[in-house]
């Protein structure tokens, strides 16, 4: 195929051709982008919590009144949680993963109470914790009952004993060696890690500490609380509808928010990534449709030229072009304007992805995404011209005859 | 003329359905994602009290030190100690100080189930400072403050719900068991962006039912509702919690004119020399005091989604003007002869450029309709994109109806000027001699 005839043909069509190619270009920039956001949010709301996320219901409560001690509350509803037909099991605390709101503080190995150290966020509990979030222990014990105290909102957390999960663990003691240490979350209070689960998430997901988590044997004396239940394999959604009667019944005052007050664990989940799925969405829809109209208009365009150029089609067939020839004249022509597009394309998407970058703190475009952008495109652009150029083989050379 | 040119281009759109079709899609897809994006956009970036927010100001002292802070930027709220502590000092015409408080408000009829309502404890000057709308009664007094007086101002929504909406000005609501007597009813007022409460609610929430006295509030150890950042360990207790340099209190005020906000900033400077004086400070003065659109941007809450989304619509925008640009020179090019016709005849350049910018006109009211249904389809899906305390701001109103129609027949003009310009190059001469 000669390029050089295309080429000169082209210079006559200044226009069009430049039209197409930054056509191209945009589109290949808006792509680019548009489908890396995509592949970040999708990325981020497929993580995992390191909990086995069926069959869990999260429960937020508010007590009200002013009780010496919130502490009796609290056993007595979590009795009455696990006492329920359907439950596994079930337990207190002040935050779980994906909840978005929660404690975090700074652990160290010495006990001098400077704020500096590895930043964890903290999960009460009690010995029922780990069954409740299915989380799997690779080291050390689980709690017992004896170790569970009290905590007040003003105090500091410190108890004697904690659970961490592996990646604090590691953080920690690099060598691998943390259970049965002693850390400090308090200034001067020792505790003692006393087991080592695998994997936890914290309640935020846009932190950079995602699994660096402690348990504490603590029950919150407060009259904000949180149940976590585990129901029975398949039993969830009949302990969905139960447990605010449930709970009502043990004692009338207290509060369950409309809203957020009784929820499974997809609510959590689908809540906590509302914004990404959100956002993938959108890019998605954008894209398609871009693509869609970007095709169409090459079409059109290209149509125009083939209904232009019918004369000069029908004496190259007279002068003995094949239709073969005719038809990659046309795939070829395309395929020269959308590359000279992809090129300025290219530019265009490190420019739009850096400044993104510097704006929004978004990653920075992969080079994978330029590179599938670009196959993309060039392959849009051939298989949206393949129709006007067959359209185009088709022109007999006795069109070459007419209205001369 | 115009009606005979408007005949003319109708005609031409029809003979050509498809890419006519094309075109106004084009237009219609681009100038919707555009209205729509913009219209989350418009909601997050407006400003919530445009009357006052220039003599509005939040107030910021840097008590963390330069290794605890990033940027040079003083910690978003303040310390007890020196929320109260300029408080006291009245140097501005009016002042607040607010934090978000967790009560649950238990009903007068025993069968009756408590209800959890958002609420702010905070002083007498916030509704007048904030021009707060009220139905029944008034605000609390500045006496009111001074005495810790258990007084409440509620919301209509709630005096609804605990009052049947009836007169409820003397009356008393129960908050987790303690008696606060209501001296008004507002509106169920939550300007948006929530601009005197960022820090807890990233400038969109729906508000609350229910403000007490600060004073009273901080009696009672009502626990902050909002974030709490400690540099340092606060000790046990309320009281320790009151000393600690945690951080957890907005402090606004009020200052009319120029000269105010500068000595208030003086005083502010003063303050922080003070407290570096006596040792707490072990660094420089760095206090801020922002109007309400300045802590607005500072805070950034224009979510990152919606300015990405504007972009990124804006661009798809671009694109279909292009592809609009590309088709209208195919279709008017086809016409050369048609043109050259018209020419001969003794048409003028002008009358050329008329006829095409009305055919293009009608492509963009075509567009511009378009535009409208998928506007008004896009804001109601604008929940599946984004959160619903921010969805819900996203509305479809006459400045918008009139922005999208503007914009698509502006966008088609725009874009037929250049294939108009190459029609009116068309040489009469030419087009008659090759047919």
């Amino acid at each position: 195929m000669q390029i050089r005839p295309i080429l000169s043909a082209l210079r006559r069509h200044k226009a069009g051709t430049i039209l197409i190619a930054l056509q191209i270009a945009l589109t290949l920039a808006i792509v680019c982008n548009a489908l890396f956001i995509v592949h970040e949010r999708v990325e981020r709301v497929s993580r995992t919590t390191g909990m086995n996320e069926s069959d869990v219901v999260a429960i937020q409560n508010r007590y009200v009144g002013t009780p010496a001690s919130y502490v009796p509350l609290v056993k007595t509803d979590i009795q009455a949680l696990r006492a329920m037909p359907g439950v596994e099991d079930a337990y207190a605390t002040n935050a779980f993963p994906l909840r978005q709101g929660g404690w975090s503080t700074g652990v160290q190995l010495k006990p001098d109470g400077q704020k500096d150290g590895v930043q964890t966020a903290l999960y009460f509990g009690d010995e029922h914790a780990l069954k409740t979030l299915g989380v799997q222990l690779i080291a050390g014990r689980n709690f017992n009952a004896g170790e569970i105290t009290p905590f007040n909102r003003d105090d500091r957390p410190a108890p004697p004993q904690v659970i961490v999960t592996k990646k604090l663990a590691d953080k920690l003691f690099p060598n691998g060696d943390a259970l049965g240490k002693t850390v400090y979350y308090s200034k001067g209070r020792p505790s003692t890690i006393v087991g080592i689960v695998a994997k936890l998430t914290v309640p935020w997901t846009e932190v950079d500490f995602p699994e660096m988590v402690t348990i504490m044997p603590l029950t919150f004396n407060s009259s904000y609380q949180i149940f976590l239940v585990r129901a029975k394999p398949g039993q969830q959604d009949a302990v969905f509808r139960s447990v605010a009667k449930t709970l009502y019944d043990v004692n009338r005052m207290r509060v369950l928010p409309e809203k957020y007050g009784v929820r499974t664990f997809e609510m959590v989940r689908s809540r906590a990534y509302e914004k990404d799925r959100g956002m993938a969405i959108l890019m998605s829809v954008v894209c398609a449709v871009l693509l869609a109209i970007t095709a169409a208009g090459i079409v059109g365009l290209s149509s125009f030229w083939v209904g232009q150029r019918r004369k000069q089609i029908g004496v190259r067939r007279a002068l003995g072009a094949r239709r073969s020839d005719i038809l990659s004249y046309f795939m070829t022509e395309n395929f020269l304007i959308a590359l000279a597009g992809v090129v300025v394309g290219v530019v265009l998407a490190i420019g739009m992805s850096q400044w993104m970058f510097t704006h929004f703190e978004m990653q920075r475009l992969s080079f994978t995404y330029i590179l599938v952008g670009v196959v993309a495109l060039l392959a849009l652009g051939q298989a949206a011209v393949f129709a006007p150029a067959l359209k185009a083989s088709k022109v007999s050379p006795v069109e070459a005859t007419r209205s001369v | 003329m115009f009606s005979y040119y408007l005949q003319l281009g109708l005609r031409s759109l029809r003979r050509n359905p498809m890419l006519t079709a094309l075109m106004v899609m084009a237009i219609g897809f681009g100038v919707a994602a555009s209205m729509t994006t913009y219209s989350v956009f418009r909601a997050t970036s407006r400003d919530p009290i445009p009357q006052k927010s220039d003599v509005l100001f939040n107030v910021q002292v840097d008590n963390w030190g330069p290794e605890n802070i990033k940027k040079n930027e003083p910690p978003p709220a303040l310390t007890y100690i020196d929320a109260t502590t300029l408080l006291r000092a009245h140097k501005a015409k009016r002042q607040t100080v607010t934090y978000p408080i967790g009560v649950s408000v238990i009903p007068e009829d025993p069968a009756r189930l408590p209800v959890r309502e958002g609420a702010y404890a905070t002083g007498a000057d916030f509704f007048p400072m904030f021009d707060v709308p009220f139905l029944q009664g008034s605000g609390w007094t500045l006496d009111d403050d001074e005495k810790h007086a258990s007084v409440a101002v509620i919301t209509k929504s709630l005096n609804d719900k605990l009052f049947n909406g009836g007169q409820s000005v003397g009356k008393q609501v129960n908050l987790d068991g303690h008696l606060f007597r209501v001296t008004g009813v507002i509106e169920d007022w939550a300007p948006q962006p929530l601009f005197f409460d960022v820090p807890n609610t990233q400038g969109f929430d729906e508000g609350a039912a229910l403000y007490v006295p600060f004073n009273r509030a901080v009696d009672l150890k009502f626990p902050n509702d909002g974030n709490n950042n400690c540099v340092s360990e606060p000790g046990e207790g309320w009281e320790a919690y009151l000393r600690s340099e945690c951080i957890w209190l907005s402090l606004w005020t009020e200052l009319p004119t120029k000269a105010d906000e500068q000595a208030y900033r003086q005083y502010l400077t003063g303050y922080a020399a003070e407290q570096q004086r006596t040792g707490r400070f072990r660094w420089a003065p760095n206090v801020r005091l922002r109007n309400v659109v300045d802590w607005l941007s500072v805070q950034e809450v224009v979510p990152p989604e919606s300015q990405v989304s504007l972009i990124v619509s804006l661009g798809f925008l671009a694109i279909c003007l292009v592809n609009t640009v590309g088709l209208l020179l195919a279709k008017f090019l086809r016409r050369a002869p048609e043109i050259g016709v018209r020419r001969a005849l003794g048409a003028s350049r002008k009358e050329i450029y008329a006829q095409f910018l009305i055919e293009a006109g009608t492509i963009g009211v075509a567009g511009g309709l378009l535009g409208l249904l998928l506007t008004g389809l896009g804001v109601l899906g604008v929940g599946l994109v984004f959160p619903e305390p921010i969805a819900r701001l996203a509305k479809l109103d006459p400045v918008l109806v009139v922005l999208t129609l503007v914009v698509s027949i502006a966008a088609s003009v725009i874009a037929a000027f250049y294939p108009t310009w190459r029609a009116a190059q068309v040489q009469p001469a030419w087009q008659l001699k090759s047919n």
